[in-house]
């Protein structure tokens, strides 16, 4: 193999040598990419550079089923040591057989008095809720003999609607993670609750005497009425004490611009299902707000059509537009119909000459020059608003500054749509401040020794807290310092007193959702170890060390709903998941802001040079899911990138500075540097760097340390989300990243099928009649006999958002193992579904398109007939079934799929992270009884949730009925936000599936190969303004040569 | 050039290979008769219990059905293990000073569950469940023997995949009437085993799909 690396190559073997540097001029290769995809008109999808320049790293690694596996680079002493390997274990072999035959003996331990509605083998739901930036989502979760195993969303909770987030699923894992904190730490040596008891008694009445003089309790983003409750009557008993807020991903902007435009603390609902046109503003309001998940729902909901559902009237099919401006390339910019890539401090100039456009009733002031790339923009931007007066809805994202926020609710008020789709509310918080300027307040009374007594409760600012602030150093100076936690993490080493916090799922609370209901937080399970909660901790300060969570919370309720029904409505309350009558009122507030004249307040506009972008990491989070394996090995959803982030750059930024792929560089900016690996991400705006926060951590467990680099320390004491003016050096070093985007490839061949809306409404026949109707073709295998079900999947492209809720909800539901950094790189992640993201366009900004890809169930699939030992055959109604027992690993079966959807167990992957049931065996409670755990040398893939199919054929059958439509949900179709997957009998005519199976949009994906799919997709429609210069028509590209045939002409590299 | 072995040495010669051929075979025998074996399969040996029950005395002797302990048969997979409430349900009232019954009493006393040793195990990797078989006609007695006269609880059948596979290949020699499915011993004259066919369409089953390897593995 070419063992000189590509200057961006992506696939060359990260671990190898092959790290070294370029040594051919970048510019040449990017001048050949441009070249190629002027040549292609627009017309080509791609994955990756390497696919498009065809560099021979990646027609090496296509060429081959499993890139880099055993036996390849094994030097001959390895090989010998191999050969006495194989023996000994033949030998053990001999001795362990007997020890295969018999199975251990197992206890059966019935309970001594049955729980009342408890059937043992049946699983049990109860309504509980997740909390995220303080906000809240209403989950069931599902109980297995009293261990949770799988979340899944409360469909009657406003916030949820019945689907979840990726961080809601993998939020099991957290609970079940073998590196939590397990007991209470002192100075680093365990002790117990009882001495922590004892420790702060002793403070305590020296404290009441001082009126809480020096006492200081830091918490994050409160939503909780208890908590708040709690809180507000200890400073009233202790009116010198100080509460301060900080979240990481804090909304500090957001609360600051209402405050500018009202005067008062206002928080904004949207309505995306009434409304035409959708503006995005650096905005990932379909992931990474407070209701992000019920916001995907409403959007996509106006962008469904032709499923085979006709609208009632006969009218042409409604779908909303979404313009997106993106510093970051997320998935709103998508989704979207237009996407802008902009830097994040050109937003504030942008938005102020839009609002004097729409003539708001603001005063902005001289409107701000903007540059000739944005200028068609505005105007067609402003038009197509005005346009759609009282059915449109401008959002702008939490980094933006204050000022912009404002100018958008003045935006939405001229448009007239506060009350149809904009919706105001009093705060959700319990107490709505700048979390910047309470933090900052706080390190300078530590500064000056005022704090003599500190109370963490919850989250990591040693870690999280901006660089420039210094927090770590000055937090050293307090007395004495407690810290709640999950981990012992960084701020946990730094403090006297580390408590470990019991988990959601251990613990009794109550939150507030992004509309105001409350849920009842109800645990499923006694805290595993030494847990508490922060309503206890702040109990213990009001002298109350015997109250637990429970009788805190339910006596918060008591005196609220009164004597009364309390019983009826708590019990009710905890049985929805929600309290009745509790969602924020709707009101108007009264307009504040007359004139803004300002030059531009956001501290870093108008200084040129690059620019850094922060945002929470789209997989970890604010660095709180850090050791949580499933989401550290989720590829994020536009980079494909696991288990790291790396500074985002644009491919001509990357030019411009003379960096690619895997180069190490230094940011720094006032003092402040972090190393970070480059990745060319195409739609980045240039000069603009993105950084995902969450990553560098130090202390938080084997999964999640020492992996990326931490911004935190970059970022400024302002709240601010970007910085202009850093400087980057490069280090000459590389760094290893594992990249997903070239795994598992089908090589193009007319997979994503899209058109416009005006093209689909003119002519809805437009795909290819091959792919909708394939013939069917002469074939070796069998015709199976069909019975009474045939189980199907629709996927639709235009709902897809590309969330990846759905690859960890499949994980979470099949027991699905990670398999670590290093074996990513080799191509082996275990996702039995994976999200592939195509590109079309040109490098600078192209469209992106998302297709989700798990087992077709092929009618005639090609790995059965490959199995030599017969592990994968057909059922009869119609599943591909894999039959682990059978399975000897000769990986025929996927080198013969074509949709590259067969996972195999090259190792014991639990074993790899010291996760096996004897070295963790907490996790084993994790395990989903009702899925086998597989083990090495073991082919899988997916099941259609099988289990689920069983379950629910069972039940039918006992009641002597057919399976119901809607009755059979798959872990992924449950979880989806937009309800993009459907499954069910195609058998049934009426059955959802089978209508969408009539679309006109409805196609196969390699439908020349004849394998009849059972999972078919709906095509993207996109709905693009003409106005922008967008074509009317897209054309679907021709089916071009494949790579591999490509690679077969010109000989194999 | 001289022979180097012997014309005798043919009968050797002989000997090693239709002797090895007869090692083989017979391994091969004993490894199948082995793998059938009480000892791999555990039919029949009786397991060692916290108290010594017998199902003969409950269940022939007393009458008492299967679903008085076994609660969720009819519901779950799991057929159900009586709790301790429900043994104490009678023994607190009859042999309620039995020697043989303290560990039922200290287990109420204390709270602390009995604990069984399992008689009938399927490896992990088999999803069985007691409701849909009971659902489907298929009696007690199929499986689990004649329980009614086991003193001590014994598995009666290998639970072995082709022990398995013959009923779910021909499910119409095994199905009951569903009012005899907790019945022992021969059934009434009428429901005897030619009612099968019928039985196994009435019920609705679909012989084809009992062979399909994800109803039982997945």
């Amino acid at each position: 193999m070419n063992n000189k690396a590509h200057p961006m190559t992506n696939v060359a073997d990260p671990y190898s040598e092959a790290l070294a540097g370029p040594d051919e001029s970048p510019a040449l290769v990017w001048e050949s990419l441009r070249a190629r995809l002027a040549s292609a008109d627009g017309q080509l999808f791609w994955r990756s550079f390497d696919e498009l320049a065809e560099t021979p790293e990646f027609l090496d690694y296509v060429s081959r089923e499993f890139p880099r596996q055993s036996g390849e680079g094994m030097a001959p002493e390895d090989r010998r040591e191999f050969l006495k390997l194989m023996a000994a274990s033949l030998g053990l072999a001999g001795v362990g057989l007997s020890g295969c035959m018999r199975q251990p003996t197992e206890k059966i331990v019935p309970y001594v008095r049955q729980p009342e509605d408890f059937v043992p083998g049946n699983p049990l739901y109860f309504a509980t809720c997740m909390t995220l930036g303080g906000y809240a989502m209403g989950l069931l979760v599902e109980s297995h003999l009293g261990r949770p195993t799988k979340v899944e969303g409360n469909p009657q909770h406003p916030a949820s609607l019945g689907a979840t987030d990726a961080f809601a699923q993998a939020s099991i894992l957290s609970l079940y993670d073998p590196d939590r904190s397990q007991t209470v730490m002192r100075g680093g040596q365990i002790s117990t609750w009882g001495e922590f008891l004892t420790a702060l008694a002793a403070e305590l009445p020296d404290l009441r005497k001082r009126h809480g003089k020096g006492l200081a309790i830091l918490t994050e983003t409160v939503t909780s009425p208890t908590l708040a409750d709690q809180l507000h009557s200890l400073l009233a008993e202790l009116p010198e004490a100080k509460w301060h807020q900080y979240e990481p991903v804090g909304r500090d902007n957001v609360r600051d611009g209402a405050k500018l435009a009202f005067g008062e603390h206002v928080d904004t609902i949207y309505h995306f299902d009434q409304a035409d046109v959708v503006v995005a503003l650096d905005a990932e309001f379909l992931t990474a707000m407070p209701g992000s998940v019920r916001y995907a729902r409403d959007f996509i909901d106006r962008r469904k059509l032709a499923r085979g559902e006709q609208q009632a009237d006969g009218a042409p099919h409604a779908m909303s537009r979404l313009y997106a401006l993106e510093s970051t390339p997320g998935l709103a910019g998508a989704v979207a119909d237009h996407r802008l890539p902009i830097r994040a401090d050109e937003i504030e100039g942008f938005v102020r000459a839009l609002a004097a456009q729409l003539s708001v009733e603001v005063e902005v002031g001289q409107a701000e020059a903007i540059s000739d790339a944005n200028a068609p923009w505005l105007a067609a931007l402003a038009s197509d608003l005005t346009a759609h007066k009282e059915a449109s809805a401008v959002i702008v994202g939490d980094g933006q500054p204050a000022i912009v926020h404002a100018l958008v609710h003045a935006i939405n008020r001229a448009l007239g749509n506060v009350g149809k789709t904009v919706e105001y509310v009093p705060s959700i918080e319990a107490e709505p401040i700048n979390q910047i300027a309470s933090l900052k307040e706080l390190v300078e009374s530590m500064r000056q020794g005022e704090v003599e007594l500190l109370l963490v409760l919850g989250g990591n600012p040693i870690y999280n807290a901006p660089g420039a602030l210094e927090f770590g150093k000055h937090y050293e100076t307090v007395k004495l310092r407690v810290h709640l936690a999950d981990d012992f993490d960084e701020t946990s080493f730094a403090s006297h007193w580390h408590i470990p916090a019991a988990h959601y799922l251990e613990s009794w609370g109550d939150a507030r959702a992004f509309d105001g209901t409350t849920t009842i937080q109800q645990p499923l399970i006694a805290p595993l170890y030494q847990g508490r909660t922060i309503y206890e901790m702040v109990a213990v300060l009001q002298g109350h060390p015997e109250l637990a969570a429970y009788d805190i919370v339910r006596g918060y309720w008591k005196r609220i709903l009164g004597d009364g029904e309390f019983e009826s409505r708590w019990r009710k309350a905890l049985h929805d998941g929600l309290m009745a009558d509790t969602r924020a009122e709707s009101y108007k507030p009264e307009w504040s802001l007359q004139s803004e004249t300002s030059a531009a307040t956001s501290p870093n506009a108008g200084e040129l040079g690059l620019e850094v972008t922060f945002c929470p990491d789209p997989t970890i989070w604010d660095g709180r899911f850090a050791n949580n394996g499933w989401l550290q090995e989720l590829p994020k959803p536009l980079t494909k990138l696991t288990w790291d982030n790396a500074a985002l750059v644009s491919p001509r930024t990357a030019e411009r500075l003379g960096v690619s792929n895997y180069d190490l560089v230094e940011l720094s900016r006032d003092g402040q540097t972090i190393r970070a690996p480059i990745w060319i991400v195409p739609g980045q705006p240039h000069d603009s760097i993105s950084l995902a926060l969450g990553y560098g951590r130090t202390r938080s467990g084997r999964i999640g340390n020492g992996r990326g680099a931490n911004a935190y320390i970059l970022r400024s004491a302002e709240p601010a989300w970007f910085l202009s003016g850093v400087e980057l050096k490069r280090t000459g070093e590389r760094r290893s990243l594992a990249v997903t985007q070239n795994h598992h490839s089908m090589e193009g061949r007319g997979l994503v099928q899209l058109a416009t809306l005006d093209q689909f409404q003119q002519n809805p026949e437009f795909i290819d009649p091959e792919l909708r109707h394939p013939e069917i073709l002469p074939t070796l295998l069998p015709q199976f006999e069909e019975s009474e079900n045939a189980w199907g999947m629709v996927i639709d492209q235009t709902a897809c958002i590309g969330c990846n809720a759905c690859v960890v909800a499949c994980q979470a539901e099949n027991n699905i193992p990670i398999v670590g950094k290093e074996q990513v790189g080799k191509g082996r992640e275990m996702h039995w579904l994976r999200i592939d993201r195509y590109y079309k366009g040109d490098l600078d900004s192209p469209d992106a398109y998302f297709q989700p890809v798990a087992c077709m169930h092929c009618e005639k699939a090609p790995c059965e007939l490959v199995c030599p030992v017969g592990a994968t055959v057909h059922s009869h109604e119609g599943l591909n079934q894999m039959v682990y027992n059978r399975c000897v690993g000769t990986r025929y079966c996927s080198n013969n799929c074509p949709y590259k959807v067969r996972r195999f167990n090259f190792l014991n992957y639990d074993a790899e992270f010291g996760y096996t049931g004897e070295q963790a065996p907490v996790l084993k409670l994790l395990r989903n009884p009702d899925v086998t755990v597989r083990s090495r040398g073991v082919m899988e893939k997916c099941t259609y949730c099988v289990q689920r199919i069983n379950a629910a054929k069972i039940t039918a059958q006992k009641e002597d009925r057919p399976v119901g439509d809607g009755e059979i949900v798959t872990a992924c179709q449950a979880v989806c936000p937009t309800k993009a997957i459907v499954f069910g009998n195609l058998r049934d005519r009426n059955s959802q599936v089978a209508r969408f199976k009539e679309s006109p949009l409805n196609y196969s994906l390699l439908a020349d190969l004849n394998t009849l799919p059972r999972t078919t997709y709906l095509a993207r429609i996109r709905n693009p303004n003409a106005a922008l210069g967008a074509p009317a028509t897209i054309d679907t590209p021709p089916i071009e040569p494949t790579i591999l045939d490509r690679v077969l002409e010109r000989g194999a590299p | 050039m001289t022979q180097i072995f012997h014309p005798s040495m043919n009968a050797f010669a002989k000997a090693t290979i239709f002797g090895g051929l007869f090692v083989a075979v017979a391994m091969a025998f004993s490894w199948d008769r082995i793998n059938r074996s009480p000892y791999v399969t555990e039919a029949d040996v009786v397991r060692e219990q916290p108290v010594p029950f017998s199902h003969e005395h409950h269940v022939s002797g007393l009458g008492i059905d299967c679903r008085y302990c076994h609660t969720t048969v009819e519901k779950s997979a799991f057929a159900g293990m009586p709790t301790t409430e429900i043994c104490m349900g009678c023994h607190s009232q009859i042999w309620k000073d039995s020697p043989m019954l303290e560990p039922v009493r200290a287990s109420f006393r204390t709270g602390e569950p009995l604990q069984w040793t399992r008689v009938h195990d399927l490896p992990d990797f088999v999803y069985f469940d007691h409701s849909i078989h009971i659902a489907k006609g298929i009696g007690c007695e199929s499986c689990h023997g004649r329980v009614d006269r086991m003193p001590l609880m014994r598995r009666a059948n290998t639970l072995q995949m082709s022990w398995c596979l013959r009923c779910h290949r021909r499910p119409e020699q095994f199905v009951r009437d569903r009012g005899e499915i907790f019945h022992f011993g021969p059934l009434a004259p009428t429901k005897a085993h030619d009612h099968g066919p019928e039985l196994v369409k009435e019920y609705g089953i679909d012989v084809r799909q009992l062979t399909d390897c994800w109803i039982c593995h997945r």
